[in-house]
């Protein structure tokens, strides 16, 4: 079956491997600790370890895009700032 | 009790991935590989690295679409809300017309999105439309194909008209689910009309209206066919709503990288207002008690 249709690139096919890795991650990471250890964070609401991780991808999203529109094409930093963001998401939220 | 735990339940669900992955997970990978890549045909593509994101997010036109995609949804939501929740109150709770209203408030919604624009197309046209050739008659200068405001009120109209009675519908289903005692209660205190909607009424509906609210954003910020259908993104720009530049820039100019790189935003946008709108949905209840 050929895939040539869906015009892979080495850095798209990177970031979707990367996104499998982390789903793939959370998974195990549910096998060893199950029950998504729901806590209530400074949103004021219940959320999972999979509500975090999708606030993590969401604003990283918005984060690479509003770079992207106001600095320039070099993502660099933009993706510096997301890790960072993810990391406080997975801390505070 | 303790539950018991079974994770090879989770094995039930890979149908659903399966199909999942096919209709929506692919075509959406194929979006992404898409938007950094530039083709002229063929199945032959360029590598263009982030170049359409930034001339996406630096694009007048862009931007123009997404304001009137906001504004739009804003009146939709600020019109149909209120009637809705107004229809429902107004509609029987007992005897033969309660299913004459139900079925007369699911006829517009049965109808096919092009056929709600074609209707609307010539019901408003000038010559042989019950609405334009009344207006026309009554001495109004209504024309939607070259006035944007004539345009915008009648895409308004008629969304107001196919989709108000779904908020009509989840607010009855609230409505109904409240136990007369509440009403008795409330005749006992004295309370007024005002009252009893706003302390009975409308705290039993706040889960259908949110649903109803959220149902009827994003259905109104995808809004494709009808205004499509009725002024074909006209006059000028003006009735251009996100969706249709999008099928303007992939199929009537064939610009597949810009598009996908379109699509990949709106879609983003669309996804962050629908976590929004859920999360408030799912938490409401929930800090109230």
């Amino acid at each position: 079956m050929s895939l040539s249709w869906m015009a892979w690139t080495w850095p798209t096919a990177t970031f979707f491997i990367v996104i499998a890795l982390l789903l793939i991650s959370m998974g195990v990471w549910e096998y060893f600790s199950p029950g998504g250890h729901p806590r209530v964070g400074i949103l004021r609401f219940e959320t999972t370890r999979g509500d975090r991780l999708f606030v993590s991808l969401l604003g990283s999203a918005f984060i690479h895009l509003a770079w992207l529109g106001l600095v320039g094409p070099n993502l660099w930093w933009a993706l510096a700032l997301s890790i960072v963001y993810a990391i406080g998401v997975f801390r505070l939220v | 009790m303790n539950k018991t735990l079974n994770n090879k339940a989770w094995f039930m669900v890979l149908p659903v991935l399966v199909l999942v992955a096919f209709s929506a997970v692919i075509p959406l990978m194929t979006v992404v590989n898409y938007s950094v890549q530039d083709t002229f045909g063929s199945n032959v593509f360029f590598w263009a690295g982030t170049e359409w994101f930034q001339e996406i997010l630096a694009s007048d036109r862009f931007w123009a679409a997404m304001g009137r995609n906001l504004v739009f949804s804003a009146i939709i939501l600020a019109i149909e809300v209120p009637l809705g929740i107004f229809i429902a109150l107004n509609m029987p709770r007992k005897g033969w017309g309660v299913p004459v209203c139900l079925v007369l408030m699911a006829l517009p919604l049965l109808i096919p999105f092009n056929v709600v624009g074609t209707i609307w197309q010539v019901f408003g046209r000038i010559d042989i439309g019950l609405l334009g050739h009344t207006l026309a008659e009554l001495g109004v200068n209504y024309n939607y194909v070259n006035n944007p405001v004539h345009a915008w009120v009648t895409i308004i109209l008629m969304d107001v008209w196919h989709w108000t009675s779904l908020v009509v519908l989840l607010c009855y289903a609230g409505l109904v689910s409240i136990p007369d005692a509440y009403y008795q209660a409330a005749k006992i205190d004295g309370a007024s009309r005002w009252a009893v909607f706003r302390y009975i009424q409308l705290p039993k509906m706040h889960r259908v209206l949110l649903i109803a609210i959220l149902l009827r954003f994003m259905d109104s910020f995808m809004i494709y066919t009808e205004p499509f259908v009725l002024t074909g993104g006209g006059p000028g720009n003006t009735t251009t709503f996100l969706s249709i530049d999008l099928v303007k820039l992939a199929i009537g100019e064939f610009n597949l990288g810009e598009a996908a790189a379109m699509s990949i935003i709106y879609f983003l946008i669309i996804l962050v207002m629908s976590w929004v709108f859920y999360t408030v949905m799912t938490n409401y209840g929930t800090e109230r008690r």
